[in-house]
């Protein structure tokens, strides 16, 4: 078996999700990755958007953050960044791809604030789009490495809703999308139980242990009762990947 | 400035079809003390770094920013006094440099500097100054902590029944936007994604429009549909090439990440991150006697480097 870092696996995971014909809000990093991975392996007819204004770039030299030219290259509109963001109200985005510094078991993510707002402890960069993709994505994707402190019981400040307090919150509020699907990690992958919306490991990775899932989990985690074993990358999933990211920028050893 | 007084500010400014050209010093002058003002661009793209500095220079204070993602712009503008509340869905160093810790020092310090909303959330406060209309419907931040902090109201649609939230407009005194090409006359043409820019130009109450490439009116003419901000939005119309630098234009440069490094990884490894930041002012915003001697402080290598990767339209 070849080896691999967290970084590889975790976009490989995301590109495995990803089907063709969908049209995907991705991020510049891990989900972008992702996103062009699955339409060189599976999914030539998957469009990139991105919130800068591009609709389906075609990414040559990545990008270093999601509004420059690099990721509108190519691409097929430029359209007004309202109108990127409005295409996720009107439901044209089928999965939205998502980060954070802390996720709780509902699956809300925190890119605020640690500690109160109005005394903060650490003061972070804020939503970007991520609050109108958790809100409106048809489906979202959280891609994220695994420790206690990123997933915890309850995130200090929500900034972009997953299931809110669990159950029929979400809907109630009044948002439409379809909130958070997978949480994808380097230990395996995650998903919400249709009643209580809480995170249920569903899958682990390779030579993971279920022991060391919990062990990262800074809340209780159920399991399914159908856990499965994810499929180890393939050489040629690896190759195609590497290819991407020549200088390794994100798929670097160790923890992103 | 209400909603009605924004709206009469526009009924009485002087609109017609006449030569805006001016000196970048005399435009910044229209931006006063505590002022609301849009910055265009988003993130590294199409930021009007010329005129933020020439305000940076003009030693302006207490504005409010309203910027969709704020970079190292936003240090300069905290640390010079310039602005006193970012407006901004994020704020950030980048992917490469990491949370600024002059954000964080501000913002810690004093959280009311920092009013943070979604980008479609502060996108739709600028759609709506622009639409003439006092606030805007969205089903966007419902439920989040940012509803609360954002102060939105909740409202229910008297035709569905649909629960939204209400965002309000704003109507900016000051919008300064860069564009690639305009004629004297103000009519600006942004090429690449025109960001927020085409809803701040209608929101804001003055414009201030610097342009990589003044050309004839006859060319405007010749491709009307490339004019996304017409004439009449505009207020001050400055040449300025290179005028996003270190920042990115569409089509022209890319970010010079080098010089954007020499910032970033400066501000990450000072032990006196204020002090860095006061020093790099000193350097590259107060000494230079103009825009042209600033822009070669980076050097020809720079300015041709990023221009050579900035042409994108090879397949």
């Amino acid at each position: 078996m070849s080896s691999y870092t967290p970084a590889e696996l975790c976009v490989i995971m995301g590109s495995r999700a990803l089907k063709d014909g969908q049209i995907v809000f991705a991020g510049a990093g891990l989900p972008l990755l992702s996103a062009i991975h699955a339409q060189k392996m599976h999914a030539p007819g998957l469009a990139i958007l991105f919130e800068v204004g591009g609709v389906a770039p075609r990414i040559g030299s990545l990008p270093r953050s999601t509004n420059e030219a690099r990721s509108v290259r190519r691409s097929m509109a430029t359209p007004a960044t309202v109108d990127m963001m409005l295409y996720l109200q009107r439901g044209f985005v089928d999965v939205g791809f998502l980060g954070g510094a802390q996720i709780d078991r509902h699956g809300n993510i925190n890119s605020s604030v640690v500690g109160p707002l109005e005394k903060p402890k650490v003061r972070l960069p804020g939503s970007g789009g991520a609050n109108d993709i958790a809100s409106s994505a048809n489906r979202v994707f959280i891609i994220s490495y695994h420790e206690k402190r990123r997933f915890v019981e309850k995130v200090d400040f929500v900034t972009s809703p997953g299931f809110l307090d669990g159950g029929q919150a979400r809907e109630e509020t009044g948002l439409l999308g379809g909130g958070v699907e997978r949480v994808i990690t380097n230990l395996g992958i995650l998903e919400f139980d249709s009643q209580t919306r809480s995170m249920t490991l569903v899958a682990v990775h390779p030579g993971v242990t279920q022991q060391e899932v919990h062990e990262k989990t800074g809340f209780e985690l159920p399991v399914s009762d159908a856990l499965e074993e994810t499929t180890p990358p393939s050489e040629e999933e690896l190759t195609a990947l590497r290819g991407l990211d020549p200088e390794r920028k994100y798929l670097k050893e160790g923890d992103f | 400035m209400s909603y009605r007084d924004s709206r009469q500010a526009i009924v009485e400014k002087n609109k017609g079809l006449r030569d805006k050209q001016t000196t970048l010093e005399e435009a910044v002058t229209m931006v006063q003390d505590g002022d609301h003002v849009a910055v265009g661009g988003l993130q590294y793209t199409r930021t009007p770094v010329g005129a933020l500095w020439e305000i940076i220079r003009q030693k302006r204070q207490n504005l409010t920013i309203y910027k969709p993602l704020m970079s190292f712009e936003g240090d300069w503008l905290f640390v010079s006094g310039v602005m006193g509340k970012a407006v901004t869905s994020w704020f950030s160093g980048g992917v490469t440099w990491g949370v600024s810790k002059i954000m964080r020092t501000f913002a810690e310090n004093d959280p009311s500097t920092f009013d943070e909303l979604s980008l479609l959330g502060l996108s739709l406060r600028l759609k709506a100054g622009a639409m003439g209309i006092p606030c805007i419907p969205t089903k966007s931040m419902l439920g989040s902590d940012l509803e609360k902090t954002a102060g939105l109201k909740r409202f229910t649609c008297p035709y569905s029944g649909e629960e939204l939230l209400l965002v309000p407009a704003v109507n900016p005194d000051v919008a300064i936007i860069h564009s690639q090409v305009a004629d004297k006359y103000g009519n600006g043409q942004i090429f690449g994604p025109p960001c927020l820019d085409i809803e701040s130009a209608k929101a804001a109450n003055k414009v201030i429009l610097t342009t990589e490439q003044i050309v004839d009116n006859e060319h405007i003419r010749d491709t009307p549909n490339s004019t996304n901000i017409p004439f009449f939005c505009v207020d001050a119309v400055v040449e300025l090439p290179f005028g996003c630098y270190p920042h990115e234009c569409y089509g022209r440069y890319e970010p010079a990440y080098e010089k954007l490094g020499e910032y970033g990884q400066g501000l990450l490894e000072a032990t006196d991150k204020i002090g860095f930041v006061k020093e790099y002012l000193e350097k590259y915003f107060y000494q230079p006697e103009n825009f042209e001697e600033y822009l070669s402080l980076f050097g020809v290598k720079s300015l041709l480097e990023t221009t050579r990767l900035g042409r994108i339209w090879k397949p």
